[in-house]
């Protein structure tokens, strides 16, 4: 092609544009030359690697997706010389869509991303709300995509997964309800109680399971010798326990459990006070996983107890960073001045078994190869390890939980301490479980 | 025994609650048949002004109801004068959108100012201290402000409506805004006041809410419902037949929780069920 001729065709706006970009992408070759990158790896023809990422900024569930601003900040930042795809550097670009907490808008997004984006390889994160949609929508139009924050349970059967056969293009990292039950009632024996459990079950998803008399708590708990008393399942957004919190004291419960959501913790946990019932642990899943919803209990949250999934605590280090799982609560911290949350751990990992996975892959345009990475992955990330093939079924890799209990803090209001490590013992224990006073 | 009677008075105290939520939309309803789908945001807006002020200026949570009832009074004015007297007709889909976009534009407006975190209004342990009564009975100390409040009101609204100016100028405008217009009565000021009262309740119950429970800035519809029903059940314009119908729904919602507490919710929406098939005005009904 003769430039010269070329150039005198296009307007002159246009032209400075190009000589622009020209200028650009020959600084940033050089700066990956800097960084031990070749640049002849970075091709004037890298193609752009898209990168799609569904998160609930707003709505109920935006708690979950609160660090997510954040990381993908960090990564757009780390990732700013390219991703390495194969043994080539190729320019990111990562597409975030809101899912507004709406399971309907979260399909939508995905869908946009892969028909009218094409995004190479979709991420996403944050209850079963936000990541059943997209993972249907991937797995419909044969696209890669990588998952977390759910317990496994609602993500594989939830849409319909059959243990023997799987999923084609949806892989999913994270725990199940079997490690919450059993590190639940680890914590409650390494405590002195009657061993009498009253349960707390709303009437929505996660109640239902938590309760169910065939795979939730009720088998379990009667095997280890626990006594449970439930009375039913409840409304969520309840104004009045006190139903409850009678059934309760005349069956002389010690420990109180379910899985509710934060006002509902509140609301029953204040009426309890009013009612003299004080049980001498509550352990109670989903509404005490975030900090701020702890420290609006007000006096109240102090020795709560609840299942953890990722502290800066956590012995581990990002595999892209380096970092220490303390030094990105601390970088978080600084960043945004609120005190760090558990899906910040799992939102870096997932950009972690990201680069690992396009490292592996030898050509961004084979999405079967993209996915048979992801099925090889075996990466130590932030939050553990995680590698597919391990895990309960072939689309599911398991990462360690432990339980913890929140104690007055010296930074912030309330410290999350791990008070319960069996089912991971890599995890230091910071404490014993004591009964609330 | 002792059960059934303390179900009942938590379900009095509860309704107490649901009626400080609930008198309101009645009052709305009443003279400008206009459903407030926003109301439960409203209720979300006020609980965190209160936390402004309890936070940002160290009032207490009874100090930042006087600085939080008369804003919210003047938000009321404002929205009504600006915004929704534009909806009144006879139409009612008109104020229905109107105020269910305002609800979507409340609870995003919270959510870029105080993001997703859940909160609530320190009352420094008042939520969780109560006064023993005979045997097991305990009735916590929150639930008996909250239902005095809500009887207070109710006595001072019915005054209101009853024995002043602005009082009669309601009334004739509910039975027929024209021909109150005719005799002088300006109804855009009038709407407008009577919203104004409606959201400066709402100071009061906000601030009850967010001290006795945590809020986030999406709970708000979730406290529409049983005020809704609370005034159903009670009967359109009347503020005590509202406060009646927030106590019935209360209690039935008690008594069905005694029996399995998924029958709570569902008993008090019977009843609800029932009040509509037998009696279409409501209880204690003043317009119609």
């Amino acid at each position: 092609m003769n430039e010269k001729h070329d150039r005198e065709a296009i307007s002159s706006s246009v032209r400075r544009r190009v000589i622009k970009m020209m200028g650009a992408s020959a600084l940033s070759a050089g700066v990956a030359g800097l960084a031990g990158f070749s640049p002849v790896a970075l091709a004037q023809s890298s193609r752009k690697v898209k990168i799609g990422f569904v998160t609930p900024l707003t709505g109920p569930l935006a708690p979950f997706g609160e660090a997510d601003k954040f990381v993908i900040e960090s990564m757009r930042q780390f990732f700013k010389n390219g991703i390495a795809v194969g043994d080539r550097l190729h320019p990111v670009d990562i597409l975030v869509k809101n899912s507004e907490s709406n399971g309907n808008k979260a399909g939508e997004a995905a869908a946009s991303l892969i028909l009218k984006d094409k995004v190479d390889l979709m991420l996403v994160a944050a209850a079963p709300e936000t990541v059943n949609p997209v993972a249907d929508q991937c797995e419909l139009n044969g696209v890669p995509c990588i998952s977390t924050v759910s317990p496994w349970q609602p993500w594989f059967f939830g849409r319909g997964g059959k243990p023997d056969t799987g999923f084609e293009w949806t892989y999913h990292f994270f725990w199940g309800l079997e490690d919450a039950i059993g590190v639940f009632m680890n914590m409650w024996k390494s405590a002195k109680t009657n061993n009498v459990v009253g349960g707390l079950f709303p009437n929505d998803t996660d109640g239902n399971a938590w309760g169910d008399a065939k795979f939730g708590l009720p088998p379990a708990l009667t095997q280890a010798g626990f006594k449970l008393h439930d009375p039913g399942r409840y409304q969520v957004f309840n104004t009045d326990f006190s139903a409850q919190i009678a059934a309760f004291k005349a069956t002389g419960c010690e420990i109180v459990t379910g899985n509710m959501i934060p006002p509902d913790v509140k609301t029953f946990w204040t009426q309890a006070r009013q009612q003299g019932f004080r049980p001498k642990v509550v352990s109670i899943g989903k509404a005490l996983l975030f900090p701020a919803s702890v420290e609006a209990m007000g006096d109240l949250a102090d020795g709560l107890s609840a299942e953890v999934w990722w502290t800066p605590n956590h012995p581990f280090k990002s595999s892209l960073t380096g970092a220490s799982a303390a030094q990105l609560a601390e970088s978080y911290e600084a960043a945004t001045r609120k005190q760090w949350t558990q899906p910040l751990g799992f939102s870096h990992a997932l950009f972690e078994v990201a680069a690992d996975v396009l490292k592996r892959t030898k050509n961004i345009d084979d999405k079967a190869g993209i996915r048979n990475a992801i099925a090889a992955t075996d990466v130590h990330t932030i939050v553990g390890q995680v590698a597919w093939g391990k895990g309960p079924v072939k689309n599911v890799a398991k990462t360690p939980l432990v339980g913890g209990q929140w104690v007055k803090g010296k930074k912030f209001k309330y410290d999350l301490v791990i008070v319960e490590n069996s089912a991971a013992p890599a995890i230091p224990a910071g404490a014993t479980l004591k009964p609330i006073a | 025994m002792m059960i059934w009677v303390d179900a009942v008075m938590q379900g009095v105290l509860i309704g107490g609650l649901y009626a400080l939520f609930a008198m309101g939309l009645s009052l709305m309803f009443g003279i400008m048949r206009m459903v407030n789908v926003a109301h439960g945001d409203m209720v979300i807006l006020m609980a965190f002004l209160g936390l402004l002020m309890t936070e940002a200026f160290g009032l207490g949570p009874f100090a930042a109801m006087a600085v939080v009832v008369p804003i919210a009074f003047g938000i009321g004015y404002v929205l009504q004068r600006g915004v929704l007297n534009h909806t009144i007709s006879k139409d009612p889909l008109r104020s229905l959108v109107v105020t269910f976009g305002i609800s979507i534009v409340v609870q995003n407006l919270l959510l870029e100012f105080f993001s997703a975190d859940t909160r609530a209004i320190a009352s420094g342990g008042l939520e969780s201290q109560s006064v023993a009564l005979a045997g097991n009975l305990a009735a916590g100390v929150l639930p008996l402000i909250i239902f005095g409040s809500a009887v207070l009101l109710t006595i001072a609204l019915q005054q209101l409506f009853g024995n002043t100016t602005i009082g009669r100028a309601f009334r004739a405008t509910s039975d027929d805004p024209g021909a109150a217009a005719l005799m002088g009565v300006n109804n855009a000021h009038v709407y407008a006041f009577a919203t104004a009262i409606a959201i400066g309740i709402l100071g009061i119950a906000g601030i009850f809410h967010g001290m006795r429970t945590i809020f986030s800035p999406t709970d708000g519809p979730a406290q529409l419902i049983y005020a809704f029903e609370a005034v159903i059940i009670g009967g359109m314009g009347s503020f005590w037949g509202t406060l009646a119908g927030g106590v019935i729904l209360g209690i039935t919602q008690a008594i069905g929780a005694r029996i399995d507490p998924g029958w709570g919710v569902l008993l008090g929406h019977v009843t609800f069920v029932l009040v509509l098939l037998f009696k279409p005005n409501g209880l204690f009904p003043k317009t119609r």
